[in-house]
C-alpha cells in the first residue's frame, strides 16, 4: 500500500512480536471487555424471545425512548471522563462503577417484569456503559507508548468484539439445556459480568500505576475543573480531530438501516437477516488488531479517514447494480474494515492530542461528538427515507460522506 | 496484592459464580422437565387423529398447552363442550389458524448452533404442504376463508445495544401458486389519499376478507393505523388510526381489534373494541382487562381471545356486542381455528 511506503519513520515491527508488544493493562481490559460483552450479549440475544415468548409481551414501539436516551448518553460519557479526570486520574475506579452498573443490572432482570421496568433497567445498563467508555479508553492510551497506540486499541477492540460472538453462543447453551430458563440466561450473564468486574477490580492498575510506564509520565494531582474540560476545544489538534469525527458522524449511516437497505437491495432471505450484523462483528474482529497496527504507521487519522473510503465502498456497493452471490459479503466486509479502521483508531488518534490529565474528558468529548452526530445522521437519513425512499436517502448519504471525507482530509491536514 | 494472590481470588471466584451459574441452569432445567409431566388437575389428553376437514361436528384447534408429553400439540376439542378430552395430534406449533382444510402452523425449529423458526402449510390431516422459513418470533397468523391465502406476522429484533429495537414482518403466502410476498412493508402505502414511504413502518395482524383483499395494522410515526390491503395491486390504504390486530367478523361486517386507550398502564394499554364497517362506530367489550390478542370470532356473535393465565394462556370468550360478561373457555390453550 502506497500509504505505508509513505511513512519511513515508523517503528520497525517483527511479524509474530506484536502480541508481546501489547501492555498488559490493554489484555486486562480486553479480557474485562471481552467478559463483559458475553455478559451484555446473552441477555441481547434472549431479550426479544424473553418479552415475546416469555413474558407474552408485544414489544413493538419499544425502541421509541432510544432517541431520547441517546441524548441523555452523550451527556453520561461526558460525565464519565470528566469524574474520570478528576483528582490526577481515577480512571479505574470511575470504570468500575460504570462495569459495576452493569454488571448489577443483570440480576435486576430477574425481578422486573414489565416493559417500563425492564427498559428503566436497560436504560441503567447503558448509563453504566457511558459512564465506562471513556476512563478505559483513556487507561488503554496511557498505558500504551505512542507508536503502538493503534495496534493496542485494535488489540482491545477485537477482544470486546470476540465476547460479543461468543455472548448468544452461550446464552443458546443455557436455552438448550433448560428450555426456556430465561432466568438461567440472566443468572449466568449476572456471574459473568461479577467476574468482568473482578478482573477489572484485580488485574487493571489503578491510579498512578497505570501510567508508570509511559514516557511523558508527569502526574498533575490538581484538581480538574469541568470548565478545563470544555477548554480542551482550544487545543487546535484536537479541535480539528473532533470537527472531522463530527463531520464523518454526520454522513454515517447507522448499522440497522445498513442491514436494512441490504436485505432490501440484494433480496436476502429472511432467515439470514440476524446474521447480517454477525458478519460486520467477524470482519471487524479480524480487521481489527491489523488495521490498528497499520494505523500506528501510515498515521492513525489517515487511516480513519480511509476507514469512511471503506464505508463510503460500502455504500457504493449497495447503490450500484444489484449483482449475485458475494457481493453482500463484501458490502459487510467493508462496513466491517469501517470500524476496524475507526472504532479504536478515533480514540488512538485523539489521545495524542489530549494532555494526560485531561486525556479521559479529551477522549469523551470526540467520541460524545462522534456519537451525537451519528445520531442526527439517523434522525436525518430516517426523514430522508420517508420522503424520498431507501435509494435516494443512501444516494445522498454517500454524496455527503464524500463530501465530508474531503472536508475532513483537509482540515485534519498531516499527521 | 501480590499476584499469586490476585489469581488465587479470581480463581476462587470463578468456582463460586460457576457453581452458582450450574445450580441455576440445573434448577431451570428441572423446571422444564417437569412442563413434560402431567400435572394433577389438567385437562385429559388422548392421542388420536385431528382433522381440518369439514364434517364430523363443529370443533375448536388449538395450541395446547397444559403440561405433560403433548405440551404445544396441536389439539382438537368439541365446540359444544371444550372441557372434553382432548384429542392431541402430535404436531408442535406456536401460533396456528385453518380454514377450509389449510392449516398454518408457525413452529420452532431446534438447531445446534441456534433455534429458527419456520411457517408449516398444513393439508386437511396436518401433514406438511410446504414450509417456509421465518425471519424472527412466530406472533400472529391468519388464513382466508377460501383457505387459499395464508399470512403470519413475526418480530424481528434489532441489533443494537440491549437490543431495544423491535420491528414486525409480515408475509401473504399464495397456497395455490406458493408465491410468497414475504415482506408487506413492501406494498405501497397510501395514507390520506397520497403515497406515503417511510424508514419505520411496520404491518402487523392480517385478516382476510377474501383472497385478494384483506385489513391489517399499518404502524409508523409512532401511531398505528388499519388499514386495507390489496393483494393484487399491492397496496396498503390506511383508513383509520388506533387499531390493532384486526379481526374480521365471519359475515365481513365487523372487526374486533385492541385499542390503545389513553390513561392506561405504559405494559397494558389496550382494550379490546368491535369496529362496525358500515356505520364505522366502534364498541367496548365487556372485557376489561388489558387484551394482547388478534381475537377469533367463534360465530357472528361471540369472540375468543387469549389472555395470560396459569400454564401460559388461557382462552377466554366475551359476546361482541358489548354487553354480557368475559367467561374463562378453556384453560392451557392459545391459538384457536373452528372448523365446522
Amino acid at each position: 500500500m502506497y500509504l505505508a511506503e509513505s511513512r519511513g519513520t515508523a517503528p520497525p515491527t517483527a511479524p509474530g512480536r506484536w502480541a508481546a508488544a501489547v501492555p498488559g493493562t490493554v489484555l486486562a481490559l480486553g479480557s474485562v471487555s471481552l467478559i463483559t460483552d458475553v455478559s451484555a450479549e446473552m441477555v441481547t440475544a434472549v431479550l426479544p424471545l424473553y418479552l415475546v415468548s416469555g413474558l407474552g409481551l408485544s414489544p413493538l414501539g419499544f425502541g421509541l425512548l432510544d432517541g431520547v436516551y441517546n441524548g441523555f448518553s452523550a451527556v453520561v460519557r461526558l460525565l464519565g471522563g470528566h469524574l474520570a479526570d478528576r483528582g490526577g486520574g481515577r480512571h479505574k475506579a470511575v470504570a468500575a462503577v460504570g462495569y459495576g452498573l452493569s454488571a448489577l443490572c443483570k440480576p435486576l432482570l430477574l425481578a422486573v417484569h414489565t416493559l417500563p421496568l425492564i427498559g428503566a433497567v436497560l436504560a441503567v445498563d447503558r448509563t453504566g456503559k457511558g459512564l465506562r467508555t471513556a476512563p478505559r479508553d483513556a487507561l488503554i492510551s496511557l498505558s500504551t507508548p505512542e507508536s503502538r497506540r493503534g495496534r493496542a486499541f485494535g488489540v482491545h477492540r477485537a477482544m470486546d468484539t470476540a465476547g460479543a460472538l461468543l455472548g448468544p453462543l452461550l446464552a443458546f447453551l443455557v436455552l438448550r439445556v433448560a428450555a426456556e430458563g430465561y432466568d438461567a440466561v440472566f443468572t449466568v450473564s449476572s456471574c459473568v459480568a461479577a467476574v468482568g468486574v473482578l478482573v477489572l477490580l484485580l488485574f487493571v492498575p489503578g491510579g498512578r500505576q497505570a501510567t508508570r510506564d509511559t514516557p511523558d509520565g508527569g502526574r498533575h494531582p490538581a484538581a480538574v475543573r469541568p470548565r478545563e474540560a470544555l477548554a480542551l476545544l482550544r487545543l487546535p489538534a484536537l479541535r480539528r480531530l473532533t470537527v472531522c469525527a463530527v463531520l464523518l458522524g454526520l454522513t454515517t449511516v447507522s448499522d440497522s438501516f445498513v442491514y436494512l437497505v441490504l436485505q432490501r437491495r440484494f433480496a436476502i432471505p429472511v432467515q439470514w437477516f440476524p446474521l447480517l450484523p454477525l458478519g460486520t462483528a467477524a470482519s471487524f474482529l479480524l480487521l481489527a488488531v491489523p488495521l490498528g497496527a497499520v494505523a500506528d504507521r501510515v498515521g492513525r487519522r489517515r487511516l480513519f479517514l480511509l476507514g469512511h473510503l471503506a464505508l463510503l465502498g460500502a455504500y457504493a456497493l449497495l447503490l450500484g447494480p444489484s449483482g449475485g452471490g458475494l457481493l453482500p459479503v463484501a458490502v459487510l466486509v467493508l462496513h466491517g474494515a469501517f470500524y476496524a479502521a475507526t472504532d479504536g483508531v478515533l480514540p488512538a488518534a485523539a489521545a495524542g492530542a489530549v494532555p494526560e490529565r485531561l486525556r479521559a474528558s479529551g477522549l469523551a468529548l470526540v467520541g460524545t461528538g462522534q456519537a451525537v452526530a451519528r445520531f442526527g445522521c439517523s434522525l436525518a437519513f430516517g426523514a430522508a427515507w420517508t420522503a424520498w425512499g431507501d435509494r435516494t436517502a443512501l444516494g445522498w448519504a454517500a454524496g455527503a460522506l464524500a463530501l465530508a471525507a474531503v472536508l475532513a482530509a483537509a482540515v485534519v491536514g498531516a499527521e | 496484592m501480590k499476584r499469586g494472590a490476585r489469581i488465587a481470588v479470581l480463581l476462587t471466584a470463578v468456582l463460586l459464580l460457576g457453581g452458582v451459574s450450574a445450580g441455576a441452569v440445573l434448577h431451570a432445567a428441572d423446571r422444564a422437565g417437569r412442563r413434560d409431566q402431567v400435572q394433577a388437575g389438567g385437562p385429559d389428553v388422548a392421542p388420536g387423529t385431528v382433522t381440518l376437514a369439514p364434517g364430523g361436528g363443529r370443533r375448536m384447534v388449538f395450541r395446547s398447552m397444559a403440561w405433560g408429553p403433548h405440551r404445544d400439540e396441536l389439539a382438537s376439542v368439541p365446540a359444544a363442550g371444550p372441557d372434553a378430552t382432548r384429542t392431541v395430534s402430535g404436531v408442535r406449533c406456536l401460533r396456528f389458524y385453518a380454514s377450509a382444510g389449510t392449516g398454518i402452523c408457525l413452529q420452532a425449529v431446534h438447531g445446534t448452533l441456534d433455534d429458527s423458526y419456520r411457517a408449516v402449510v398444513l393439508d386437511a390431516r396436518l401433514h406438511e404442504r410446504r414450509h417456509f422459513p421465518l425471519g424472527g418470533i412466530p406472533t400472529r397468523s391468519r388464513v382466508s376463508p377460501s383457505g387459499r391465502m395464508v399470512a403470519w406476522t413475526v418480530f424481528v429484533s434489532g441489533d443494537s445495544y440491549a437490543g431495544t429495537d423491535f420491528s414486525t414482518r409480515t408475509s401473504i403466502l399464495d397456497t395455490r401458486t406458493w408465491t410468497l410476498q414475504d415482506n408487506l412493508e413492501r406494498y405501497r402505502v397510501i395514507k390520506d389519499g397520497r403515497t406515503y414511504h417511510a424508514s419505520d413502518t411496520n404491518v402487523w395482524g392480517v385478516t382476510f376478507a377474501d383472497d385478494g383483499h384483506f385489513w391489517a395494522t399499518l404502524a409508523t410515526g409512532g401511531k398505528t393505523y388499519l388499514v386495507h390491503g390489496d393483494v393484487a395491486a399491492r397496496t396498503l390504504t390506511t383508513v383509520r388510526e388506533n387499531v390493532e390486530c384486526p379481526s374480521l367478523s365471519p359475515d365481513g361486517t365487523r372487526l374486533a381489534f385492541k385499542k390503545r386507550v389513553p390513561g392506561l398502564p405504559a405494559d397494558a394499554p389496550w382494550r379490546l373494541y368491535v369496529l362496525d364497517l358500515r356505520t364505522m362506530r366502534e364498541v367496548p367489550l365487556a372485557e376489561r382487562r388489558n387484551v394482547d390478542d388478534q381475537a377469533v370470532w367463534s360465530d357472528d356473535r361471540t369472540l375468543v381471545y387469549a389472555l395470560p393465565g396459569d400454564y401460559g394462556a388461557d382462552l377466554w370468550t366475551v359476546p361482541a356486542d358489548g354487553g354480557g360478561t368475559p367467561r374463562k373457555l378453556l384453560g392451557g390453550a392459545l391459538a384457536p381455528a373452528y372448523i365446522s
